[in-house]
């Protein structure tokens, strides 16, 4: 698995001008979500954290779908299952880079989110927790997804398709999660919140991985 | 691959499942007596309550199939699989649409995003999703394989639409037993719940039947060339 990993991390390494363009897409969109309110800035503080996340949500289709690009080329995913060793782990690897290049994503948004919405965190770390768990949620199923999908015709509406309904759960707990970091928690309920995001990644991580063997082989 | 049954059973369901609807309705409509704080209105319980445990069984089904496709490799799994999505789509479908005409008179609004209805609304979209898959993917074996994993996962909202109302603070009633649900109401909805039972299940043989019929068709080799006809 680690060999997968460190090969999904140079790979990434070498297409970052793409990760920059996926950037822009999602600040792009988080732009364009502004206009959906206008010119209020006390709404679009109250509801930063959930166009933060749909951005997110958007630009993960495309990280996802070209995270298969390189496999789709030259059969190159019947060469990899033909190593002997467990496609879980190629599955894990690739779930793990994903996750990380949604986490970072997600870094980069905040900046952009803080500068459109005027919502700066009160707190920062867990802001930082409610990414990288969410991302985690987004990054499990949507692989396998883009497992399955790279592989049809259709693939850049199926994936959304599939993907959006299935990680709503996850969705609503990261953008209540980050609602609260914003706007403030007096209440402590982000330990819930956070709690639900926890058990939806262990769920998740574990069920996606039982399956991918089914899902590539030929 | 085996003979599609041609076999009567489901029509003497579909017979059955009417009989008792009709049965069900009529008693629930005019003899029930009103309820209390609702009035008429809560008559529509004997309709929505009977679909949502059966929309609940077709997804049930829908998932146990799946997994006996994953470990039998058998196709009759995944005729029956598919079956079992569509009708788990007709009924949350007619479950959104029986809660709303509920919702509008009692809560004001036509729909509310509390946990029970958003948890069924995801597992609804999940469906169409998978019905999705299955139209995109021609070979039979890769859509067998991908929309059995695609419907496993669905299922696991299941448990969530089932307990929401016990774990979060939804809009939505919490789970009755026939100890909280007065006796004069019982008849009607068992017997009700019988009828859509019933008809669920012809809906599901018939529908097995056209994927099987289909699935024939697709896995068969193409027919040897007549005798004299070879190029």
């Amino acid at each position: 698995m680690i060999a997968a990993l460190s090969k999904e991390l140079l790979l990434q390494w070498r297409t970052r001008a793409q990760m920059l363009a996926v950037f822009v897409f999602g600040a792009a969109s988080l732009l364009l979500f502004s206009f959906a309110i206008g010119p209020n800035t006390d709404a679009m503080r109250t509801f930063s954290a959930g166009f933060l996340w749909l951005g997110l949500l958007l630009s993960s289709t495309l990280t996802l779908a070209e995270s298969f690009h390189a496999e789709m080329e030259n059969r190159a995913l019947e060469g990899l299952l033909l190593l002997p060793s467990n496609p879980r782990a190629l599955y894990y690897g690739k779930a793990i880079a994903n996750w990380l290049q949604l986490a970072i994503l997600g870094v980069m948004l905040v900046p952009v989110m803080v500068i459109l919405y005027d919502a700066g965190p009160k707190q920062i770390l867990l802001m930082l927790l409610v990414i990288i768990l969410g991302t985690a949620g987004l990054s499990a199923p949507g692989t396998l997804y883009a497992a399955m999908t790279a592989q049809v015709r259709a693939k850049q509406t199926l994936l959304p398709l599939l993907l959006f309904p299935l990680i709503v759960p996850a969705l609503l707990a990261s953008v209540k999660a980050t609602s609260l970091a914003i706007l403030g928690d007096p209440m402590e309920q982000s330990r819930a919140w956070l709690g639900l995001l926890f058990a939806f990644d262990l769920i998740y991580w574990a069920l996606c991985g039982l399956l991918y063997g089914r899902v590539v082989e030929e | 691959m085996t003979e599609v049954s041609t076999s009567k059973t489901p029509y003497v369901f579909l017979t059955l499942g009417v009989i008792c609807l009709l049965v069900g309705s009529y008693v629930g409509l005019f003899i029930a007596p009103r309820e209390e704080y609702m009035g008429d209105v809560q008559r529509i319980m004997y309709v929505h309550v009977p679909t949502a445990w059966n929309w609940m069984l077709a997804v049930i089904f829908a998932f146990g199939c799946a997994i006996a496709f994953l470990f039998k490799s058998d196709f009759k799994w995944d005729a029956r699989m598919e079956a079992g999505v569509e009708v788990s789509v007709l009924f949350a479908l007619l479950l959104c649409i029986q809660g709303s005409l509920w919702a509008k008179p009692t809560w004001g609004v036509w729909w509310d995003w509390d946990p029970r209805l958003t948890s069924v609304a995801v597992l609804l979209f999940a469906s169409l999703g998978i019905l999705a898959l299955r139209k995109f993917v021609e070979d039979p074996l890769k859509r067998a394989i991908w929309s059995a994993v695609a419907t496993i996962i669905a299922s696991v909202d299941l448990p969530i639409v089932y307990f929401s109302v016990k774990w979060w603070n939804s809009l939505h009633q919490q789970q009755s037993s026939p100890q909280t649900v007065s006796s004069a109401f019982h008849l009607p909805l068992r017997v009700n719940a019988f009828g859509i039972l019933f008809l669920m299940i012809a809906f599901i043989m018939l529908r097995t039947r056209v994927a099987a019929m289909r699935l024939r068709y697709e896995t068969s080799a193409p027919p040897l060339v007549a005798e004299g006809e070879l190029a």
